[in-house]
């Protein structure tokens, strides 16, 4: 017996509560942080603190989608799956009728347009994630855009999703500076230092993906992302110190 | 063994054969115009898609299988494809591999193969000089040989061959290899 009626309705006071029950659903994933640099864009995700016995390399937040675009998601894992492949298969589908990478504009209005429809269907719920997609464009233009539940995209200089995501973008507020994107580094350190506010227990439960401009993406190991957190706890240190005198 | 050289005005065009499906592996790709590319171009992506979801690449010998599995299929559909294919990998554990297909899907691993009218001449060149334990250079010697047959017995005169080397480090383009007295 096949499910006709559509899941997603309208109330009667022009809500899809389903589409924002799903967003509920996102606010309870780990937070996810994405910065866009001059020639550098950087993912960061909150590794949640797991079982003793679990292999934790078997939890893998973030997601290369083809050399030149990766994404990073918050909410039902299961959900990011089903977008993550269709997305790659849309990739290289694309590299094969016209020849040339995708933009991160297009794989994102791609996802998008997967979740709306989502909204709309037979018998269906909207997928519970929402996903920061960051890349190059083959010209060398870096991009950082955010995907919802309810398929709408956005592009953002530095944004958060996830749980706290608040908090994390008022952090970005308020020191994101426009010349420190130059740096290749000032926007790794931007990025750790704002999933240092809401991550328990520091660096260890970072995880951290960068993509120069022409390189393919690259996930920072621990040691990496030590030297960075101890450079940023330096710096804290130095700018306490310079406040007393 | 048919190359296509196209001549417009002094310009020479030709169309590469070989796809490259991954940092280790070339898929030389020759019959029915249009199906080589087609057929090729879709393998290619496929392995990259693989790669994609996976984070690691086919080895030479999942790719040959996987290769042969989808000209098997589309073999008995109304659309089969025409196409007689070389695959060439170098592979972390096995080493380097070469596998021969046809378009009746045939797969077979060999220590040297060719495909087209070239191939009556070049395969008994092969015979005749091969050995295992080939070095870099004796292979490429014995390559040239299999062109000097060619341009001593082979009705079509062909002027130039390019060569494409993979090891361990990758897959390099070889000096393109002109027969003496080719025009």
């Amino acid at each position: 017996m096949s499910y006709d009626r559509a899941i997603t309705v309208f109330s009667p006071d022009g809500h899809l509560f389903q589409v924002e029950y799903a967003q509920e659903a996102v606010k309870k994933g780990s937070t996810a942080v994405g910065v866009r640099g001059k020639k550098i864009v950087v993912l960061g995700v909150e590794k949640k603190s797991i079982a003793k016995l679990q292999d934790d390399r078997t939890v893998r937040k973030i997601c290369a989608l083809d050399d030149n675009v990766f994404l990073a998601f918050a909410g039902l894992t299961a959900d990011a799956r089903v977008v993550v492949n269709r997305a790659r298969v849309e990739c290289q589908s694309h590299r094969l009728t016209v020849e040339d990478p995708v933009t991160v504009e297009y794989i994102t209005r791609f996802i998008s347009s997967i979740k709306q429809r989502y909204t709309q269907s037979n018998g269906r719920r909207p997928f519970g994630i929402s996903s920061l997609i960051v890349g190059f464009d083959f010209d060398g233009t870096p991009h950082l855009y955010q995907t919802e539940p309810s398929g709408t995209y956005h592009a953002w200089k530095a944004n958060a999703i996830g749980r706290s995501a608040k908090t994390v973008r008022e952090f970005l507020e308020k020191h994101y500076k426009e010349e420190d994107m130059e740096s290749d580094t000032e926007v790794i350190k931007l990025a750790i230092r704002a999933l240092l506010e809401v991550v328990q227990s520091g660096g260890k439960n970072i995880e951290l993906a960068i993509m120069k401009q022409d390189e393919s993406m690259k996930i920072l190991d621990q040691e990496e992302i030590k030297k960075y957190v101890t450079a940023i706890e330096n710096e804290k240190e130095e700018a306490e110190k310079k406040k007393k005198t | 063994m048919t190359c296509s050289i196209f001549l417009q005005n002094k310009y020479v065009m030709y169309q590469d054969k070989m796809f490259k499906l991954s940092d280790k592996i070339l898929l030389l790709c020759v019959g029915e115009a249009g199906d080589t590319v087609q057929f090729a171009e879709y393998i290619q992506k496929n392995i990259q898609l693989y790669k994609m979801r996976n984070g690691y690449e086919l080895s030479p010998t999942a790719a040959a299988n996987f290769t042969r599995k989808n000209l098997a299929d589309y073999l008995r559909s109304r659309t089969p494809y025409h196409v007689n294919l070389l695959l060439a990998g170098f592979d972390e554990t096995d080493g380097p591999g070469l596998y021969f297909m046809d378009y009746l899907s045939a797969l077979a691993k060999a220590p040297f193969a060719a495909h087209g009218y070239g191939a009556y001449l070049t395969l008994s060149i092969l015979d005749r000089y091969y050995r295992p334990d080939l070095t870099r250079d004796e292979a490429v010697e014995l390559l040239k040989k299999c062109i000097e047959e060619l341009n001593k017995r082979l009705i079509i005169n062909l002027p130039s061959f390019s060569v494409r080397l993979i090891d361990k480090d990758g897959i390099h383009d070889l000096e393109k290899l002109v027969p003496v007295g080719a025009k």
